[in-house]
């Protein structure tokens, strides 16, 4: 089928492929992994709006209990507990992983590695379609009778398993098989990203020539992959005690609702490295082309990669110090945690090496890699505070808990995102965002950012538990020194929320009339920016090859400060 | 499109002779546990089913002449499972510990929250029993 | 329109993107299948109890339908072979008896079921037909959607097009039997 191309419209080689499509099935019904990507990308975005919406009513209420919340009303129990399980959940599995996961990994894999699409394009669809399903059906959870699920994104039965205790017969059921769709659908989605990676990469690239954003969102999915199966039995099974009358985790009847808290966390502790991995990626990249030097140790980071993946195995069961497991198991796993916090912390100090002595560019993309490191250390390291059973048996379940991991998910959700949407934002839509405004977005996130959770770590440790409604009921951490440190974050958050719009308006105006960008703003190395920007259906006329790594910037007697990989010799 | 270009080329064992060793190792696992000796029953029909999974792995996957990528994948995900048994069953599989004990009798509430609910007009039967 | 990508023909592995993929799929099963045998383990090994349940299920019907999964590998094989020889007429042919396999084992298995739950064991029952109907039901699953797969790509090989997905859609066949190898002595023997 012969076409005629033009400057604008090139066709890959395998291709036939329809110059005037309908826009249904252009943007709707695409296989172009770019389209793909964007649909996973919009749609973790307007999640996000739902999930930050769900954080600012339950913090109008801790801050000012029993209130009229503009915008929502006053706050019930119930709703409360819907409104954090949910935040949660959403935060994690429909923001998260679609944006970092199926977001970038979608779009980088082919471009990075040079291929023209994923190996299995209709499956990359149809993974899409089930993740699109699943949003739908969480979201239909928060409106059905009785309202969402609020048993805690954690799902503990016997609380999650009976609908007397839980009162949410609908919203239980629905939330869970929301979260046993999506599950299916990044399995989908994660097979096409590993076999893509590991068969289709361009003639001269070797392993170690692929960025290691590749690597980070394979090995992701691959840990994803491998964690989540016994979840996925559990699931099942708690949806049978649900709705089918079965037995799995009531104790009464044969069951154990131990079982249920291990199968979530023995998935629950890779899934955090499974975000984190794409996020540190990103940085990685980032930072690398705004210091114009190479990545530091880059075969050993990726062997940590892999070796914290395997350590992050092994530590699960800090999450139930308290729950009632053996001491001895406690001190196994207290030794795990701490050691798993090692390879992080290498590639904080990669991080760092990489940076000194490099010609540091302070363009918003490499305000949000900094803050990524900064902010991510203190997540990290209060982590250690936690992976201690003895300090555990006070901090579990207080807001300690939550500050900590937000300063690991926030770092990894927002910071880290951020930093790829403003790094690649050229390549996909071919136009530039301003990076006057992206500075004024950065610092009116950041700054907020810490004055949300660090009251949250002052309130753990005077002992603040999590998932209270009313602090009226405990006089003790219902002080006005306590109050005062509520309210402080929910202002911080209202004044975080506040400047997202400009981040929106910078994104959509300079979709639409920013300045044009060329194919490598950012004199980058990577193979994604010899494509155009944007890059056509095939991504390239001719596929490209590679003749060098991905960190050749700043060679000693060449005359520019990069060294594209597909440039030859 | 025949799709050839990916197909190579490996000799094809006796398929037939595999099944039949197959079915006669089906036979065996069915009558070895109607002797009622427990160690025979688990070896005729735990070690017999090992034994079956190793020939259809070997002869009808063509697992011995896989690339070793997937034999790695294959195996890490099998070691996860046992270490999936080794750190849930102290707690899942046993009824009792040192200062615990899992019995049927077992309430999530006290009596006096019972009697909260039931005066609510919950009830105290949860559904689903 | 082909969606066929130039990255599905390539393989820097030396292993085709197709099988590749479905031994990556076998990897997600065996977890999800593994999470969900290994509490079948731990209940049914802290539960002795449960060996009076469990001795009302058919071993028999079990065996049959062993034998007719085994027996369905082997035409899944033979169909591989007909298509590795380029015959693509005669692999259909086989993709379509192992088809009918799968169908005489759901046959089997729903009589089993219905006389069962006329017994009263429901999946409501007890703890061990819990795991019972779950398991065997995850597994019937896979084999129904195991059966729609081969139609499908017996079809594209009866006209000698994609011969390479008969291999591909034997190997996720086979692990389909493997998982009622160990769900037999598991449900059937262990009484």
């Amino acid at each position: 089928m012969a076409h005629a191309t033009t400057h604008t419209v090139s066709h890959g080689g395998a291709h036939g492929g329809h110059h005037d499509e309908h826009w249904v099935k252009k943007y709707l019904w695409s296989t172009d992994h770019k389209i793909i990507a964007f649909q996973y990308l919009f749609t973790g975005m307007a999640m996000a709006l739902v999930g930050a919406f769900m954080a600012y009513v339950f913090r109008m209420q801790l801050a000012f209990p029993g209130s009229n919340v503009p915008l929502w009303g006053v706050v019930s129990p119930g709703q409360y507990n819907a409104l954090i399980t949910n935040h949660g959940s959403i935060m994690i599995f429909w923001v998260a992983m679609p944006v970092l996961i199926a977001g970038f990994g979608n779009y980088l894999i082919p471009l990075m590695i040079g291929a023209d699409d994923m190996v299995f394009p209709r499956i990359n669809r149809l993974s899409y379609q089930l993740f699109l399903l699943s949003a739908i059906i969480l979201l239909a959870s928060l409106v059905v009778p009785n309202g969402g699920f609020g048993g805690a994104w954690t799902a503990y039965p016997p609380l999650s398993a009976n609908r007397v205790y839980n009162t949410t017969p609908y919203g239980a059921s629905l939330w869970v098989l929301a979260v046993a769709i999506e599950f299916v659908a990044f399995l989908l989605g994660g097979i096409n990203f590993i076999v893509t990676a590991m068969n289709s990469r361009a003639k001269g690239m070797r392993a170690f020539d692929v960025p290691i954003v590749v690597w980070t969102i394979v090995i992701a999915s691959i840990l994803f992959m491998a964690s989540v199966g016994p979840l996925i039995a559990g699931a099942v099974m708690l949806l049978f005690d649900q709705l089918a009358g079965t037995s799995f985790f009531n104790p009464n009847r044969g069951g154990d609702p131990i079982l249920w808290q291990h199968l979530f966390w023995f998935f629950g502790h890779p899934e955090v490295y499974v975000v984190l991995l794409p996020a540190m990626g990103i940085v990685a990249e980032v930072m690398t082309v705004f210091a114009r030097k190479k990545l530091f140790a880059y075969q050993t980071v990726i062997y940590t990669i892999i070796g914290t993946g395997v350590l992050s195995f092994f530590v699960w069961a800090h999450h139930q110090f308290v729950a009632g497991i053996d001491p001895r198991m406690a001190n196994v796993f207290t030794v795990t945690t701490v050691l798993v916090s090692v390879p992080i912390a290498e590639m904080c100090f990669v991080y760092i090496a990489t940076l000194y002595g490099g010609s540091i560019q302070f363009s918003t993309p490499m305000l949000w890699a900094l803050a990524f490191l900064a902010e991510f250390l203190i997540g990290g390291v209060t982590g250690i505070y936690l992976g201690a059973s003895g300090l555990d048996v006070f901090y579990h379940d207080t807001y300690f808990v939550v500050a900590h991991f937000h300063y690991t998910f926030f770092p990894i959700a927002i910071i880290a995102v951020f930093a790829g949407i403003t790094f690649w934002f050229p390549k996909m839509f071919g136009r530039m965002m301003s990076d006057g405004w992206g500075k004024v977005h950065f610092w009116g996130t950041i700054i907020p950012f810490n004055a949300i959770f660090i009251p949250l770590f002052i309130l753990g440790a005077y002992g603040e538990h999590r998932r209270i409604f009313d602090y009226h009921n405990f006089p003790h951490l219902a002080t006005p020194e306590m109050q005062a440190l509520r309210i402080t974050a929910t202002v911080a958050l209202v004044v975080m929320l506040l400047f997202q719009p400009v981040f929106l308006w910078n994104f959509i105006r300079s979709i639409a009339a920013g300045p044009k960008a060329d194919r490598n703003p950012w004199h980058a190395n990577t193979l994604e920016w010899t494509a155009d920007s944007p890059p056509p259906h095939g991504n390239w006329a001719e596929l490209p090859e590679c003749h060098r790594g991905p960190y050749e910037y700043s060679v000693e007697g060449r005359p520019t400060d990069f060294w594209p990989q597909d440039e030859q010799a | 499109m025949t799709g050839h270009a990916h197909t190579e080329a490996h000799a094809h064992p006796n398929y037939v002779k595999i099944w039949a060793i197959l079915v006669v190792l089906l036979v065996v696992s069915v009558t070895g546990p109607m002797l009622g000796v427990r160690v025979v029953t688990l070896i005729a029909a735990f070690g017999i089913a090992l034994v079956k999974a190793y020939l259809v792995a070997k002869n009808f996957m063509h697992l011995n002449v896989e690339k070793p990528v997937v034999h790695w994948a294959l195996g890490v995900a099998l070691t996860l499972m046992v270490l999936l048994y080794a750190g849930l069953a102290p707690d899942v599989q046993r009824s009792k510990g040192e200062r615990w004990e899992k019995s049927a009798g077992f309430h999530y509430m006290s009596d006096a929250a019972r009697g909260a609910m039931e005066h609510e007009g919950h009830g105290d039967k949860p559904a689903g029993h | 329109m082909s969606t066929k990508t130039i990255a599905t023909t390539r393989s820097a592995t030396g292993v085709p993107t197709g099988r590749l993929a479905v031994w990556w799929v076998l990897v997600s099963e065996i977890v999800i299948f593994g999470g969900l045998l290994v509490s079948y383990i731990m209940h049914r090994l802290g539960h002795p109890e449960w060996a009076e349940e469990a001795s009302h299920t058919n071993t028999w019907a079990g065996a049959f339908n062993t034998l007719v999964l085994l027996s369905s590998s082997l035409s899944a094989v033979l169909a591989h072979k007909a298509a590795s020889h380029g015959d693509g007429k005669r692999a259909a042919a086989l993709l379509r008896v192992t088809v009918l396999g799968g169908l005489v084992f759901l046959v089997v298995k729903s009589f089993e079921w219905t006389h069962e739950i006329r017994e009263g064991f429901t999946l409501q029952a007890g703890g061990f037909w819990s795991y019972y109907y779950t398991a065997a039901g995850l597994h019937a699953f896979h084999v129904i959607a195991g059966m729609g797969l081969m139609l499908w790509v017996a079809g594209t090989a009866a006209k000698n097009e994609e011969l390479h997905r008969v291999e591909n859609v034997g190997i996720y066949w086979h692990f389909v039997d493997m998982v009622w190898i160990f769900l037999f002595p598991l449900l059937y023997i262990a009484k």
